[in-house]
């Protein structure tokens, strides 16, 4: 059974506008971050959500985790419909869904010591004393590979490298013994050396607590080592989800196969095959008609300029949504 | 989001904020001291002149109507009766404030640009010795009081060197350049009259130079902060990596960009300036609206005293407005 | 072949409160041209540094403490300050003028964030028209202007967009733009300091195959600093690698890949995700970098490396021929 399941998801954002023009020109344009999605989290997968810069994909990790109510839709956790819970509701739930935000050095308050940042995530969520809220926050930076706690708690972020930061980060999402957690870009501000050393205990993490992930990355390479099922996203919409050797062996959408063929592959043999999407993604206020990914497509056909194509599966497991399929 | 649209915005932002200050300052001179006519006279006035000074000041109507007469005259530019001597207030007001006027355009000129020479030169000179000069002389500008300063340059420039006036702003055996604009240099200039553009610049100089400097400290201050931020900027060492020569990446790519800051900045020391040119023109015996205002309350002219108010806030709020636009018509990112 | 950059013994420290830190460590090395010359390492290890050293850049509080970098010049270049002879110049014997004329005209660099490297508050022509004016004053305004939009058209953005803003652009616009303006005076070198980190990756892809090909079309040297080693794999034709301010290996970039000598660098390629292959087992470097304030002595790779030995801990390995072809540095290859 899913853990997390989005059904017909849809995120507008009002788009900023002037005291005058909100008063006098009656429609409100929107910035359709999240158009329509639908995605089901398994208990105990990670989940890959890949897609470029505009794609909607840390908006969908929002909303995942109720960082954000959705315009319209449901998110189902557990069997329950949690897109309009508020107050103490949301406040409990919040302990068992955790958010990990991509740069750690300002997703820490600089002056707070990391050890009593951690604490502190029990502290809101009103659980234990003092003392009992040190205690685990130090048995959680063992966990996360601080260690020895004692050395680490009284120490300020900026004492901590860059790779010890995001361990910090990890520490305050598991604090609560969460189910499911989402990891914007974990890795994105690291060096590639220490990179593998923070997957590995993000999969440690995994096996040792039971997790969930959903793990949003624009970065493919590293998405293809770490998740068992991608989740492709352009312009608001899942574009294709498979199992990951599905997705990477054989992308069916036009803009997967360009997205994975302009990876720069770390070999001076494997030149690039795949010819490159011309031009950039286009602004969510005003997607292109019909398939979004039209403009851009060398397979572009009649149909795609009017016709919005359906997301359906084409293999078992794997889902597309394109009108060549 | 269009300029035009911006402007109207604003402006009509700007009407609840001035109807707000219209009330409290009516608030806060009339009601809350209890009733002014009382406060205005010695204890034991004869019951008769009190009531027909009430009359007279229109003391004797409803609070409401007070408050709605009050509006309505200002309105129509008038600022009530001064208690004084009965003479409306907005003679008083606009006869003297060209002279505040002149002096805050001339003081502002100064220490803006003086602010903006050292404060760039210390910036260019991060963490030398000139660089810390210019901080220390920022500190000590605006550590020392208007009148001590006016004092001691009126010491040395006008009683020991008796090169430069004491005070006032026009010697009184002459008659001023006719009035067109107010200011005594515009005018004189407009009058093509040599003899006053040179006398009234005398007269301007000292306080020109104390309020200025006074000033300028806090330009400098900021200047520099904001040029140094500037300066580190990508796209001002990527300017020097194409081989732009050295003015123009400080001037037009560094402080072009820092300056929108210090726009804000300058717009705000301007309403400060002119409301607080208090002290200044006391000091130089400066005919403006400091003056009037200094003297009005020595004889607890409440009317006088509101009016006065009224108009300095007045006066605030369409600078600022008037700053913020030129923001945004300077700003690109805003202007689209 | 000629060299069209040669570096000796460059030294470049920065001088904080801590202490002097030693971002670059006696480089030697040279680059020929027409090839291009990846500049590999982690953060901190002075590739960006270096790359801002060969234009005389370096970020305050840093400065080149030592060495020559010496470059190629095929005419000679008039300056106001003293002439520039053609054949070999040693860039830290020239004075600032000489220095600025050379910036943009036979060094170009194009920086890491496209969203800050352009002047917010000037349209896109007016970069063009201010750098070419800045190299010959003699060039009108309209002439400086088409030479832009030649330019910008032949990287796919429309000439009618030189009257719009930066801020109207989208990043990888940006970058384009500014390797429109790196390239308009037809420099020899350029140097690129992490060109599409901040650039997703179809983007990427795009801007490193235009500057595959104005490579071959201006003839270009090019030094490509970079993190991304995959990066590195499809555009460098040799790659250095760094580490904490030294060269560790300099080779082609075949056999960087194929058979790295160094164990830093052999450990750095076994680190990076590849996404055609996804059985590798990704490894990672134990430990983290020394503090350049406080270097140990002997190799500073020691206490982090699965080979080091005692020598390591003392002596600092001089760079070697490597039995590639290449260059390392470390005393596993000592002896030949």
């Amino acid at each position: 059974m899913a853990l997390i399941e989005a059904k017909n998801v849809k995120m507008y954002f009002p788009v900023q506008r002037g005291f005058i023009d909100s008063l006098f020109k009656g429609e409100t344009t929107f910035v359709r971050a999240i158009d329509d999605v639908s995605l089901q989290i398994e208990k105990g997968e990670t989940l890959g959500l890949a897609g470029e810069s505009g794609s909607g994909k840390t908006t969908m990790g929002r909303l995942c985790v109720r960082l954000l109510k959705p315009t319209e839709g449901q998110i189902i956790y557990d069997g329950e419909d949690i897109a309009d819970i508020r107050g103490k509701e949301l406040r409990l739930l919040r302990r068992r869904l955790q958010f990990t935000f991509q740069d750690p050095t300002s997703s820490l308050n600089p002056r707070l010591s990391v050890g009593k940042a951690i604490a502190d995530a029990l502290k809101f969520q009103k659980l234990g004393t003092p003392a009992e809220r040190k205690e685990k926050a130090e048995e959680v930076l063992e966990k996360v590979g601080l260690s020895p706690a004692s050395s680490f708690y009284d120490r300020l972020p900026h004492q901590l490298s860059g790779g010890q930061k995001q361990r910090v980060v990890f520490g305050r999402a598991i604090i609560m013994d969460p189910e499911f957690v989402v990891t914007d870009e974990p890795v994105a501000m690291v060096d590639v050396s220490i990179k593998a050393q923070l997957l590995e205990l993000m999969l440690d993490l995994k096996k040792d607590l039971d997790l969930t992930y959903l793990f949003i990355s624009h970065d493919l390479a590293t998405a293809r080592h770490v998740c068992d099922r991608i989740a492709i996203m352009y312009l608001g919409r899942v574009i294709e989800l498979g199992d990951r050797n599905q997705v990477y062996e054989n992308p069916l959408h036009p803009y997967t196969v360009g997205l994975i063929g302009a990876i720069p592959v770390p070999d001076p043999k494997a030149r690039r095959s795949e010819a490159i999407p011309p031009g950039e993604i286009p602004s969510p206020i005003d997607p292109p008609s019909g398939c979004r990914f039209h403009p851009r497509c060398p397979k572009c056909m009649e149909k795609c300029k009017t016709e919005d194509p359906e997301f359906r599966e084409v293999e078992t497991g794997h889902s597309v949504a394109c009108h060549l399929f | 989001m269009t300029l035009r649209s911006y402007v109207t915005s604003r402006v009509l932002l700007m009407i609840p904020m001035v109807m707000l200050l219209l009330t409290l300052v009516f608030v806060i001179l009339r009601i809350i001291p209890g009733d002014p006519a009382l406060l205005h006279f010695e204890k034991g006035v004869d019951p008769v002149v009190l009531a027909e000074f009430r009359t007279r000041l229109g003391l004797d109507k409803p609070i409401l109507e007070q408050y709605f007469d009050y509006l309505w005259g200002i309105f129509h530019g008038d600022f009530g009766i001064s208690m004084q001597d009965y003479q409306p207030i907005s003679t008083h007001l606009f006869g003297r404030f060209p002279a505040t006027l002149e002096l805050s355009i001339y003081s502002i000129l100064f220490a803006v640009l003086l602010g903006l020479a050292l404060g760039v030169k210390a910036s260019k000179n991060y963490d030398t010795t000139t660089d810390h000069s210019i901080r220390l002389f920022s500190i000590v500008t605006y550590a020392i009081p208007v009148f001590f300063l006016g004092m001691v340059l009126q010491f040395i420039f006008s009683i020991w060197l008796g090169w430069l006036p004491t005070g006032r702003r026009f010697p009184g055996r002459y008659t001023p350049p006719p009035t067109i604009t107010g200011l005594y240099t515009i005018d004189s200039i407009l009058a093509g009259d040599l003899f006053s553009l040179v006398t009234s610049v005398t007269y301007l100089i000292l306080p020109t130079i104390t309020l200025g400097t006074i000033l300028c400290g806090i330009f400098i201050r900021f200047t520099r902060t904001n040029m140094l931020e500037t300066l580190r900027m990508d796209f001002v060492i990527a300017a020097q990596a194409r081989g732009l020569s050295n003015g123009t990446v400080t001037y037009r790519y560094a402080l072009r960009n820092a300056f929108l800051p210090i726009l804000t900045m300058i717009g705000i020391q301007f309403a400060a300036l002119l409301a607080g040119a208090i002290l200044t023109e006391t000091t130089f015996s400066w005919p403006g609206l400091g003056t009037y205002l200094v003297a009005r309350i020595s004889r607890r002219d409440y009317t006088a005293i509101q009016g006065t108010v009224v108009f300095f806030g007045v006066l605030v709020s369409m600078l600022t407005l008037f700053v913020d636009i030129l923001y945004a018509y300077l700003d690109p990112r805003i202007r689209l | 072949m000629t060299n069209a950059l040669r570096i000796q013994d460059l030294t470049v420290e920065y001088k904080t409160r801590r202490g002097v830190a030693r971002a670059v460590d006696r480089i030697r090395l040279s680059l020929e041209e027409n090839r291009t010359l990846g500049l590999a390492g982690e953060s901190g290890c002075g590739k960006s540094t270096l790359g801002r050293a060969i234009m005389r850049l370096v970020p305050y509080p840093g400065q080149i403490a030592d060495g020559n970098i010496y470059i190629n010049i095929d005419e000679d270049i008039p300056c106001k300050e003293g002439d520039i002879p053609k054949g070999e110049v040693d860039i830290t014997e020239l004075n600032e003028e000489q220095m600025r004329v050379l910036r943009g005209k036979e060094i170009a660099y194009i920086f890491q964030d496209p969203m800050t490297s352009l002047n917010p508050m000037l349209t896109i022509g007016s970069h063009f028209v201010q750098m070419i004016r800045a190299h010959d004053p003699e060039i009108e305004k309209e002439e400086a202007l088409d030479r832009g939009k030649e330019v910008l058209e032949g990287l796919g953005i429309l000439p009618e967009r030189v009257t719009d803003y930066p801020h109207q652009f989208s990043g990888g616009m940006r970058q384009r733009v500014m390797i429109g303006l790196g390239l308009v005076l037809r420099p020899r070198l350029l140097i690129s300091d992490e060109p599409t980190t901040s650039l997703d990756v179809i983007v990427e892809a795009q801007i490193l195959e235009q500057m595959a090909e104005l490579k071959k079309k201006f003839n270009l040297t090019m030094i490509l600093i970079t993190h991304n080693l995959g990066v590195l794999a499809q555009t460098a034709d040799d790659i250095a690698i760094m580490y904490c301010g030294r060269l560790v290996e300099l080779a082609s970039v075949e056999n960087v890949f194929e058979a790295p000598q160094h164990p830093y660098a052999q450990a750095l390629l076994l680190s990076v995700p590849d996404v055609t292959k996804p059985d590798k087992k990704l490894v990672w470097i134990p430990g983290a970098p020394p503090d350049l304030v406080d270097p140990i002595p002997g190799c500073m790779f020691n206490p982090r490396c699965p080979m080091a030995m005692d020598i390591c801990k003392t002596q600092v390995p001089p760079l070697i021929e490597s039995e590639t072809g290449g260059l390392v540095a470390c005393h596993l290859y000592g002896g030949k």
